[in-house]
């Protein structure tokens, strides 16, 4: 048996003209999303997406509560436009949503119905419905009591061309924008907490996001690696799959570890890493980069040191988490499903050259002339060169 | 880059024999009856067992009811340490400082329980003085658990002392159990626990050329034991859970090489590890030996295992530059992390510091090659100076 899924999606039914490409996007993105699961059918009704689907309903759930543009998701019942049925339906909805309300005994649950008519032909209006309907279930449910303002349930009632929908439960959904309406940018993601956060927060304003992950073996081991593979599979959770492009890093670090003044080490390198990642958004037509940095976290993210460091390229740069503390992003790390993952001890290279004094204010001459002793387009090619793409699909 | 393979990480697994890998495939694809069933196919799959444990008794010198299979050496050594019963009287366990974490938290588990545990110390090449386990013995003392061979650095304990110690103790009639923990010793040193007076002894079998998942428990006769898991009643009650007849097929296989080559293992591959060991420290000025002298006549040196560290380098580094040469090695401890505590072992030996983050393990077995050791020592004496470079 098909089960049928009601979709309200907030934010993008206000876009005005572009309105139907961000519902067909999101449509996609459900269709996308889902297809793991068997066949499953994706339609639009006026302002909803109706979803049919044969799995079983908490694993759609699940994954629709992922999808980024869903606003909420409800199990719905679809049913034939007669009085009498609707009734009955809405009296098994408010019997299955009962059973989820924790109430202590001889309390009253409370209840309102939310009718809407979008099929005028409809021989009663909504108000009409309302009553007709609350009063069906004052009289078959024992126990209920009406309450318009804050009742624990609310039963939804939609009459539609066709059919009529009646729903109760209301699932949060994550909210934002599809991904894929904002374009593509590239996430600088290391093995740690904050920029698989940053990533989440791109995708959820719709941008599309590939990885870049700087690889320093054998200064670092596959096991790093490997936990940068399972970040960007929980990420795929959003988004169904993300290129991952594993940059040779190992030469350029040699050569900043050999020449350049241990201070500024780490200030050269994310010039380094910047100069490949804008390069790597050229090539594949992204037009951010998106980084985990939040300002005053580390050294190397001072408001001068990023000035220094975003100096080398002309690309914007997202720094979604620049508005949170530490606190905020390791709660959101654990909701989104990162952070168990991304404290497993293995390093990446930015931990493992670190000098004792880096320089929280680097001045740009300083930078540029530590750069002399650089080989820089033969770093940056031979990099690029040896760098390998993987494509991490969700499982 | 050249395409020699060369794995020096022995001592965390070896790479099965070939007899073993047809021994399993064998017993899945023929013999893939339930030992307990009634009819031929049960009666087969426990002959197959039946000849495994043979195997492993012949290569412990024990007989086959002494013998207990188990689900590998940490639950070998978990049956042993959790099983064996303290009596009225018992209330105090006696371990070392070097002991695999197995033993270590097992300890600690009896002593959430209320047993009291005397951790003994070893001395800077990993070994245990029997004096201070004679110190250290007590009224209530009912188990002693000593290793055999030190798995990160390869001292060889003396059990025969320890022996002598123990049989002082028990002279007075008191009944005290001895459990050692042979995994890193099985295959490689010639082990008869009936002759030393072991009452419990471990042994893994893929830590010696056999499959992963399947171990073996040492039990003296008359030894009593409270089984972990209860179940069906296999293993004579100590070990319930239908038998992994084909792991154990492949450990009866890797049991016949050791009893046939047990002590000529150790000839083979000590000269190999002295070859390591000096070429090493001949070619890479600062290195440190951690453990016992590498001497043929020194007791205390296992054949199998060198571990040495690199001042001022990080033993995860290392590992991961030799990787990229095709030679696997093993940090000291399994932890990455630079805030990671560092071995326990090393820290008991009171190694410390830039040697005991620089800490990396070699090691051996009958498998390798002459031709491995030099390219070994050639690789690492190279990347150590690269590093060195680099990083000074």
């Amino acid at each position: 048996m098909n089960n049928t899924y009601m979709i309200r999606y907030g934010e993008i039914g206000l876009k005005g003209k572009n309105r139907p490409a961000f519902e067909r996007r999101l449509m996609d993105n459900i269709s996308r999303a889902l297809r793991k699961l068997g066949s499953s059918r994706v339609r639009r009704v006026y302002g909803r997406i109706i979803v049919e689907s044969e799995a079983e309903p908490a694993r759609v759930l699940d994954i629709l509560s992922k999808v980024f543009g869903i606003v909420g998701v409800s199990l719905a019942l679809r049913l034939p436009l007669d009085e009498r049925v609707i009734c009955e339906g809405a009296l098994a909805t408010v019997r299955d949503a009962a059973a989820r309300v924790l109430m202590p005994a001889g309390e009253p649950l409370t209840f309102k119905v939310e009718a809407r008519r979008s099929n005028k032909q409809f021989p009663r209006t909504s108000p009409e419905l309302n009553g007709l309907i609350g009063g069906y279930l004052l009289d078959n449910f024992p126990g209920l009591k009406v309450d318009v303002h804050t009742p624990q349930i609310r039963v939804r009632v939609e009459i539609r061309e066709k059919n009529a929908f009646v729903y109760a439960n209301d699932m949060p959904g994550v909210g934002g924008l599809p991904v894929g309406v904002s374009g593509k940018a590239l996430l600088l993601l290391s093995g740690g907490i904050d920029s698989p956060v940053a990533g989440y927060m791109a995708m959820k304003r719709g941008i599309e996001i590939e990885a870049v992950h700087f690889y320093s073996f054998p200064f670092t081991g596959e096991k790093s690696l490997e936990k940068v593979r399972n970040l960007c599979r929980v990420l795929t959770d959003y988004t169904t799959r993300v290129k991952m492009h594993i940059v040779h890093f190992t030469d350029i670090q040699k050569e900043i570890q050999k020449s350049c003044p241990e201070e500024l080490r780490v200030t050269i390198m994310r010039r380094m890493m910047f100069r490949l990642a804008a390069r790597i958004a050229d090539n594949q037509g992204a037009l951010a980069l998106i980084t985990g940095e939040s300002v005053g976290q580390v050294a190397s993210q001072t408001l001068e040191s990023m000035r220094v460091i975003n100096q080398v390229i002309d690309i914007p740069v997202l720094r979604p988490l620049v508005g949170m503390d530490k606190l905020e992003i390791i709660h959101r790390a654990q909701a989104i499903g990162t952070y168990e993952t991304s404290v497993l001890p293995y390093e990446d290279c930015c931990t493992l050259f670190l000098p004792k004094h880096p320089a929280t204010r680097p001045r740009l001459e300083q930078a540029l002339d530590a750069e002399q002793a650089l080989d820089l387009e033969g770093l940056l090619t031979g990099s690029l060169e040896r760098t390998i793409v993987e494509d991490i699909i969700r499982s | 880059m050249t395409g020699l393979q060369v794995y020096l990480d022995n001592s965390a697994t070896t790479r099965p024999y070939s007899a073993v890998v047809r021994a399993v495939a064998e017993a899945m694809e023929e013999h893939y009856g339930n030992p307990s069933s009634l009819h031929k196919m049960g009666v087969e799959a426990d002959r197959v067992m039946s000849r495994a444990r043979q195997a492993v008794a012949a290569s412990l010198g024990a007989g086959p009811g002494e013998i207990v299979f188990t689900g590998g050496g940490s639950e070998a050594i978990n049956l042993a340490i959790k099983g064996a019963l303290p009596g009225r009287w018992g209330k105090h366990v006696v371990t070392t400082a070097v002991e695999h974490p197995a033993v270590l938290n097992a300890c600690g588990q009896l002593k959430e329980q209320g047993i009291q545990v005397t951790v003994l110390p070893v001395d800077e090449q990993g070994a245990v003085q029997p004096g201070q386990l004679r110190e250290a013995l007590r009224e209530d003392t009912y188990l002693v658990s000593v290793m055999y061979v030190n798995n990160e650095v390869g001292t060889v304990q003396p059990l025969d002392e320890i022996a002598e110690v123990l049989a002082d103790f028990r002279r007075g009639g008191r009944k005290l159990l001895w459990h050692v923990d042979a995994v890193q010793a099985y295959g490689k040193l010639p082990l008869r626990p009936g002759e030393l007076g072991v009452d419990l002894l471990s042994v893994s079998a893929h830590k010696a050329h056999g499959p992963k998942g399947v171990g073996a428990l040492y039990v003296a006769p008359h030894t009593q034991l409270l089984p972990l898991v209860a179940g069906g009643g296999q293993e004579h009650g100590r070990r319930s859970g239908t038998e992994n007849v084909p792991g154990l097929a492949g450990f009866g296989a890797a049991a016949a090489v050791i009893a046939r080559e047990a002590r000529g293992a150790a000839e083979r591959i000590f000269p190999l590890k002295k070859k390591l060991a000096e070429g090493i420290l001949a070619a890479v000025p600062g290195a440190v030996l951690n453990g016992p002298p590498c001497r043929r006549e020194n007791l205390r040196c296992a054949p199998h295992i060198v571990n040495l560290s690199f001042p001022g380098l990080r033993g995860e580094i290392l590992l991961h530059s030799l990787e990229e040469r095709g030679i696997y090695v093993s940090t000291g401890s399994a932890c990455a992390s630079r805030k990671s505590p560092g071995s326990h072992v090393l820290k008991a030996m009171g190694v410390k510091g830039e040697l005991l983050e620089g800490a990396v393990r070699f090691s051996l077995s009958s498998l390798n090659t002459e031709g491995d050791i030099d390219y070994a020592v050639e690789q690492t004496a190279a990347v150590v100076q690269e590093l060195y470079a680099l990083y000074n």
